[in-house]
């Protein structure tokens, strides 16, 4: 028998066993070794081959992440370690650390429990190792440390033992820093990151070796023996008297929780329905014989099974035949086909899986990512997986042959499903699709992805930069009247306050909460009391608080007003821009008296109105997405990054050096980074290290405002004047 | 001058003598096309009986670009046809209103109703009638239950409720289909509506009234629209009297 189909045997044994299973992902920054960790931690497990490891790529599944030699999507892997003469089943995602793929990092980050942050020994940790570990931190993940490329250090840096020992420990504290400053109350619980603890691990995943302070103790392979192989070039000793996937799992298994103790903590912070529910208890209890919780986190198209949904199953358990329920689809029953778990790019079938394990699955036709999944009617939703980048970029699709019209609906509908980071808006009637996306690369891969994949040749557009509306001051009582005007409705408009804004970014203020709960959460960060128990929807970072009292019909009138603002939101009066941080009041309605003169055809134009012609008084204002830009580059190449991001309506806000090379920080508008790879790398003659980051909207320049609505509006067929209120209020 | 002019319930003799001395006189004739319908006639007709050009005018048209009809009624004689009397779908008060905030005078020559011919054709007495109400076809996110609090509340102080059914471009709600709405609203509130009467073809030579309880109505034959539905409360001994001779109660 095969160690790898042993080991699948092992592990179907071990699923059933919350205690004995770990579920982790890996994160890091992009290039700093993440995919060969995976594939050596494989290798050990006997899954591949230890020749192979290093080269195959093996969790990089899509022929594109192996020519690009990067990580698309996320992957997931089972695998036995054995720890202590006891076995341990490790469920892994491995994810992607290029920033354009965050959204893959936050879906994996809800399915595991525990993470390997990964930093490169040399760069020590940058931009986006920050940004991932936020995300763990976020989902209630609880992080271990590996210390990759230690053999950089010594042999290209040609540190001492002494400097290498202060390097590692300077990473350790830079790592302890952030965690400390994004959740204190865990850093202090114990989540402070220490070598002598043995949360931290030191190697090089390339070859296969790593130490940790309880290892040495068994190995004897100390800090001098590392430094010492590493300079005489050893590194076949090291992988074989201190291996990389011993060390490292053997801290996963003895530092990074169960699913058991995981989801007593974990569940309350990503699941806000009533604790004293059935299905509440069964979560926090991890039970395999309570309602079925599941949190979809990832979808796949598999050419044979078709649609393949893999999730965190946090409780109950699955089988084939089972009927399960999509919560917010139109409930209708989802039979499931196969159940599986996934051992690299393979699906293997197993007859049941419990809660605790990361399942994959098919049958779920109207699962998305973010989907909850359970067998009864009716639970509370998970908290919707939260991005902390947004999509900054558009390109138009068409099909270049007509008979493609329709099969390129389709695939449009099939990678809005697998990416939920996209925003797709099919448009059947000119036949141009947008795609948005978070960066020219993301939108690069999807649209190959869709020519070499899915087997529709198309017609890509440049790539066009997505804007945000909001206001920046306030307008009372605005009215909108409908078009028969026997109904009318009167908003107040203004900004949202920040305070609020970042609470429902951080999920902390959602419409799944309970009221109660809600309204505290608001009334604490400044709310007004009568405001924060009179939410009535929230979109995005825009709200809608109802002050009205004792209108008649007003309930069956509500979702309609709901329609409206949504349309309003879609698209703002300035540029047809999605709206942002926008706070609207309801403070009074006037409606029919019979139920048809106040439908669809009246409400929904009627408030669209009163919330395009008001954000205008009330100083509509147009905000570009920016982008932080951190360059690495020789000494006397300074001049020459500083003026890349200058010349770029860009901010340099910090200079660091460190032995001979310097690091620029900077920011600038997406809008002017078009084609800045080319120019970067001829300004540095090749040398310059980069990458971006999402770092936010701000308000486009006032004496560029008109120029770029008028671009936007000419480029979308709308009248090519700047908007005035009556264009939407005048009926 | 803007003359708001009936037509009455079914076909182009409906109108008025007064009503049709309006329209022989007038300069533009417009005939609105969506609260209501004449069945028994057409466009070409009304052209024909006329002896003048009638314009369609559509929802957008009054509601959304009424400035046309205006600034025509500025200058010239202005007639807007309806069916059944101008102001009882109070839809066309907006109308009058903005011609009155231009200074156009406006009149209104009436003529019959529906909300009265159902009082003659089903013997329900005038005096007996609560609030009215529209029953709208059900939409994807919208399924007002107004209609139903309306009849209950009417039922509860022992007035009958009128039920004007929607009309949708070429589609007219049928009686079955009302009360299959009205049913199931009432099966989710776990009440029960005793009994209904519908009638279809007011103002025509071939009226159909039917009395009885939901079951009834469901597969009773009314045949081509409009049709119009009562939910009447206890009855009076003349009005069941009247309603076993005519409606086959």
């Amino acid at each position: 028998m095969s160690r790898g189909k042993k080991s699948i045997e092992r592990a179907t044994e071990l699923m059933k066993d919350p205690k004995h299973i770990r579920n982790i992902g890996i994160v890091a920054h992009i290039d700093h070794g993440k995919t060969t960790l995976s594939d050596n931690l494989l290798s050990g497990a006997g899954i591949i081959s230890e020749e192979l490891a290093g080269k195959q790529l093996f969790m990089d599944s899509d022929p594109e992440e192996q020519a690009r030699g990067i990580t698309i999507d996320a992957s997931n892997v089972s695998m036995v370690h054995e720890y202590e003469g006891q076995d341990f089943l490790i469920n892994m995602i491995d994810t992607p650390g290029h920033v354009d793929f965050g959204g893959d990092v936050t879906r994996a980050m809800r399915a595991v429990d525990g993470a390997v942050v990964l930093v490169d020994a040399v760069e020590g940790t940058m931009p986006q190792t920050e940004t991932v570990l936020r995300q763990a931190l976020k989902e209630g993940v609880r992080p271990v440390l590996f210390i990759n490329k230690v053999d950089r250090l010594v042999n290209e840096l040609k540190v001492d033992e002494m400097e290498m020992q202060i390097r590692l420990g300077k990473v350790i504290d830079k790592v302890n820093k952030l965690i400390k400053g994004m959740n204190e109350e865990a850093y202090n619980s114990g989540w402070k990151l220490d070598a002598g603890a043995g949360t931290v691990a030191f190697g090089s995943a390339l070859y296969n070796w790593a130490v940790s302070v309880p290892f040495m103790k068994k190995s004897g392979i100390s800090f001098k023996v590392v430094f010492d192989k590493c300079r005489a070039g050893d590194m076949k000793y090291l992988a074989k008297n201190s291996p990389l996937s011993d060390v490292l799992l053997d801290i996963v298994v003895n530092k990074l929780p169960n699913p058991l103790d995981a989801q007593k903590r974990r569940i309350p912070v990503i699941w806000h329905g009533d604790k004293e529910t059935k299905e509440g208890k069964a979560m926090i209890d991890c039970d395999p014989n309570g309602p079925v919780a599941l949190m979809v986190t990832d979808i796949s198209f598999d050419p044979h099974a078709g649609e393949v949904a893999t999730g965190r199953l946090f409780s109950g358990s699955l089988k084939r035949g089972d009927t399960l329920y999509v919560m917010g689809s139109s409930m209708k029953e989802n039979r499931l086909q196969q159940v599986g778990i996934f051992m690299g790019p393979k699906r293997v079938e197993v007859d049941a899986i419990v809660g605790g394990n990361i399942a994959a699955v098919t049958g779920l036709r109207d699962a998305v990512v973010g989907s909850t999944v359970t067998n009864l009617l009716e639970i509370t939703p998970f908290e919707s997986l939260k991005h902390y980048s947004e999509p900054v970029m558009t390109v138009a699709v068409e099909a270049k042959n007509m008979k493609d019209l329709p099969k390129l609906v389709e695939v449009l509908r099939q990678v809005a499903k697998e990416d939920p980071t996209l925003v797709i808006t099919i448009n059947e009637e000119t036949g141009e699709h947008l795609i948005s996306g978070m960066g020219e690369l993301h939108l690069e891969i999807i649209t190959g992805r869709i020519k070499r994949d899915k087997g529709v040749e198309i017609v890509t557009s440049p790539p066009i930069v997505v804007y945000r509306e909001t206001v920046t001051g306030k307008v009372e009582n605005v009215e909108g009247k409908s078009p028969n005007r026997h109904n009318r409705f009167y908003f107040t408009l203004e900004p949202l306050a920040d305070e609020i804004v970042t609470l429902i970014k951080k999920g902390e203020v959602s419409m799944n909460q309970q009221l109660i709960e809600r309204r505290d959460a608001l009334v604490a960060a400044g709310m007004d009391k009568d405001d924060a128990k009179s939410i009535k929807m929230i979109k995005g970072t825009c709200m809608l608080i109802d002050r009205t009292k004792g209108i008649q019909y007003l309930n069956e009138t509500m979702e309609l007003i709901i329609e409206g603002i949504h349309e309003a939101l879609a698209g703002g009066p300035l540029a047809d821009e999605p709206v942002q941080n926008l706070k609207m009041t309801l403070t009074d309605v006037k409606l029919h008296e019979d139920a048809i003169h106040r439908g669809p055809a009246q409400v929904i134009p009627a408030v669209r109105g009163a919330i395009k012609g008001g954000m205008l008084i009330a100083g509509d204002s147009l905000l570009e997405p920016i982008q932080k830009i951190q360059i690495t580059v020789p000494m006397d190449q300074m001049g020459a990054a500083t003026s890349q991001i200058q010349g770029r309506r860009g901010q340099v806000f910090d200079m660091q050096s460190e032995g001979d090379t310097i690091t620029v920080a900077g920011k600038a508008p997406v809008a002017e980074l078009f084609g800045f790879a080319g120019d970067i790398r001829s300004a540095t003659e090749g040398r310059a290290m980069w990458n971006t980051e999402f770092a936010g909207f701000e308000l486009v320049p006032n004496n560029m405002v008109k120029e770029v609505v008028v671009a936007i509006r000419k480029r979308k067929g709308l009248k090519e004047q700047m908007p005035t209120p009556n264009d939407y209020l005048a009926v | 001058m803007l003359t708001f002019v009936g037509l009455g319930l079914f076909d182009k003799t409906d109108i008025s003598v007064k009503g049709l001395r309006c329209i022989e006189r007038a300069d533009a004739v417009f005939l609105e096309c969506y609260t209501s319908r004449l069945m028994g006639t057409s466009i070409e007709e009304l052209e024909e009986f006329y002896h003048k050009p009638v314009r369609p005018l559509y929802r957008e048209d009054v509601e959304q670009h009424p400035d046309e009809i205006l600034t025509l009624a500025q200058e010239k004689e202005v007639v807007f046809l309806c069916a059944g009397d101008p102001m009882v779908s109070t839809t066309h008060a907006d109308l009058r209103i903005r011609a009155d905030e231009r200074g156009i005078p406006t009149a209104i020559i009436h003529a019959a109703s529906i909300s009265s011919a159902i009082c003659g054709l089903s013997g329900l007495q005038n005096y007996r009638f609560g609030k009215s109400c529209s029953l709208p076809f059900p939409q994807k996110n919208w399924f007002p239950t107004t209609p139903f609090d309306v009849i209950t509340a009417n039922l509860a102080q022992r007035l009958h409720t009128l039920v004007y059914l929607d009309i949708q471009n070429e589609r007219y709600m049928t009686i079955p289909e009302a009360v299959e709405i009205i049913e199931q609203i009432a099966r989710d509130k776990k009440t029960n509506i005793p009994l209904y009467v519908g009638i279809a073809r007011a103002g025509s030579d071939t009226p159909v009234v039917r009395a009885g309880p939901a079951d009834r109505m469901l597969t009773a034959e009314f045949g081509a629209p409009l049709h119009i539905l009562i939910v009447p409360a206890g009855l009076h001994d003349m009005e069941q009297e009247y309603l076993e001779r005519f409606a086959g109660l």
